[in-house]
């Protein structure tokens, strides 16, 4: 095996050479494009979700992938629904990345994903040691199950993995900061290739407590129209999820074994608001964002497109919008929420966005930001992009924020030589 | 409970439930020939609590090696404690 620390003295370039992703808009990268390029919504109302009291029972829509066949049963144990997202992700993007078990097994390859709560099995087992009071009935796969570090934890097994390996729980950045921070240990020599991503669990008790808080649309009469980014009219975000993985990989790495390169990781910035725990403010963001052009060496005029972080809240839009406008008031690039047709992806986001602006990067389009009708004082200044267009994309902008005050922007660019 | 019975419940789970894919003949050794693990252990105790109706003890399952010990122990433990 190699040696795992390479060129210390020098930067690592950071190129995706995979990508894989299941989530309510598609199951499959084939199935995401082209939804992504028609627009189309991945959100229902769920009235189990009425029936145990929520405010708003809307939700983007995943199936349970059933792994049966696929793993063994001590595999599969472990493993939490968004675990199982993970890995359908991940082999679609080991797939695409051209990589098998037995380079896997060569390499110290190592695992950072994206991943902030786990919530059934920890009820389920609670349930059980309360009622039976006897711990042993809980089973061998719940504490694997349970723990933040579930889906790396799990793949890191499952894969064979033996680089870097843990978790990353930033809130609604945690699968954003998962990629940055693998892309900083693969420019900075510790590792040559990752497999980051973030995962989200989609339920009816995982998401209670922020229905409590009234984050939630309420217009149930019209799913598909609920989630609504820089809209004037919206009211609230729409939970969801699913799974994205994107494999990083060093540009000497990938040359010499002559992957395929999907883009470049030019960028990461990061901040916290240093603020209230839930309402973001203006300065964290744009710091984040700054940051990420400081650390990629552009200035705001070479952003092609922007895959804003906006979730339909009333503030969390408004104020990303106040920092898109003095950043780029200049050159006014396109800017859309796919969380208008997914839905907010939460822990998953920040991964599933940069998958979202690699196939609109490979296929020349933008996807629209659906339900963008009416501009309020602030989105009225951005280029807001509501029908998709076709256009090229070079460099791309993708922000994601979290509960705390954590922010975290990427950019990626189109690979070149 | 008949022995007979306690086969059939055990074969059951082994089969189904940890998917053991190897003959279940009486002298398999659980953990050489039928790849039962230490983990797999806790889901054996759970059956056993859920179809037997008892709680295993750790030390006396430390005795269990073959198939037919943990037929046995089970039998045993139901027999006694009537």
């Amino acid at each position: 095996m190699e040696d795992y620390i390479l060129n210390k003295k020098n930067m690592n370039r950071v190129v995706i050479t995979g990508i894989g992703v299941y989530s309510t808009i598609g199951k499959n990268l084939d199935e995401v494009k082209e939804s992504l390029y028609k627009g189309k919504s991945g959100i229902i109302l769920d009235q189990e979700r009425k029936d145990y009291g929520y405010k708003s029972g809307l939700t983007g829509k995943v199936e349970r992938p059933n792994l049966k066949g696929l793993i063994n049963r001590r595999q599969r144990v472990g493993m939490a629904e968004q675990g199982e997202y993970a890995y359908i992700s991940t082999i679609e993007a080991l797939k695409t990345a051209n990589l098998d078990q037995d380079y896997i097994d060569k390499n110290y390859f190592g695992i950072i994903y994206g991943n902030d709560s786990s919530t059934i099995p920890v009820i389920d087992a609670v349930d059980i040691i309360r009622e039976k009071r006897d711990t042993v009935l809980v089973g061998s796969g719940s504490v694997f199950q349970s723990m933040n570090s579930t889906v790396s934890m799990n793949l890191s097994v499952i894969f064979k993995l033996k680089g870097v390996n843990f978790t990353i729980s930033g809130a609604c950045a945690s699968g954003s900061h998962s990629i940055g921070i693998g892309y900083f240990l693969i420019k900075h020599g510790y590792q040559k290739n990752i497999i980051c991503g973030g995962a989200q669990e989609v339920n009816i008790f995982s998401v209670g407590s922020f229905d409590a808080l009234s984050a939630f649309s309420t217009r149930e009469s019209e799913p598909t129209k609920a989630s609504r980014p820089f809209d004037k009219n919206r009211d609230g975000l729409v939970p969801s999820g699913g799974a994205a993985t994107v494999i990083l990989e060093s540009y000497e790495s990938a040359i010499k074994r002559g992957a395929p390169i999907l883009a470049e990781v030019v960028g990461y910035g990061f901040s916290s608001d240093g603020g209230h725990i839930s309402v973001p403010n203006v300065d964290g963001p744009k710091r984040a964002i700054e940051m990420s052009l400081k650390n990629a060496n552009l200035s705001p005029n070479e952003i092609d497109y922007i895959n804003a972080h906006a979730t339909s809240t009333p503030l969390g839009d408004a104020n990303e919008a106040k920092a898109l406008y003095q950043i780029f008031n200049n050159h006014k690039p396109p800017v859309s929420s796919t969380k208008s047709m997914t839905g907010h992806e939460m822990w998953m986001a920040g991964s599933s966005e940069i998958v979202y602006s690699i196939l609109m990067m490979q296929n020349s389009f933008v996807a629209p930001n659906i339900n963008f009708d009416t501009p309020d004082e602030n989105s009225k200044h951005l280029n807001i992009i509501n029908k998709t267009i076709n256009k090229n994309i070079d460099i791309c902008l993708s922000n994601s924020f979290g509960f705390g005050g954590t922010n975290s922007s990427l950019i990626i660019k189109k690979f070149e030589k | 409970m008949e022995k007979e019975k306690i086969i059939k419940i055990i074969n059951n789970f082994l089969s189904e439930e940890l998917e053991i894919e190897e003959d279940l003949v009486p002298d398999a050794n659980l953990r050489d020939d039928l790849g039962i693990e230490s983990l797999d252990f806790v889901d054996i105790a759970v059956i056993i609590e859920k179809e037997f109706g008892f709680k295993v003890n750790a030390e006396n399952m430390a005795d269990v090696k073959t198939l037919d010990n943990l037929y046995d122990y089970i039998f045993d433990y139901l027999n006694n404690n009537k």
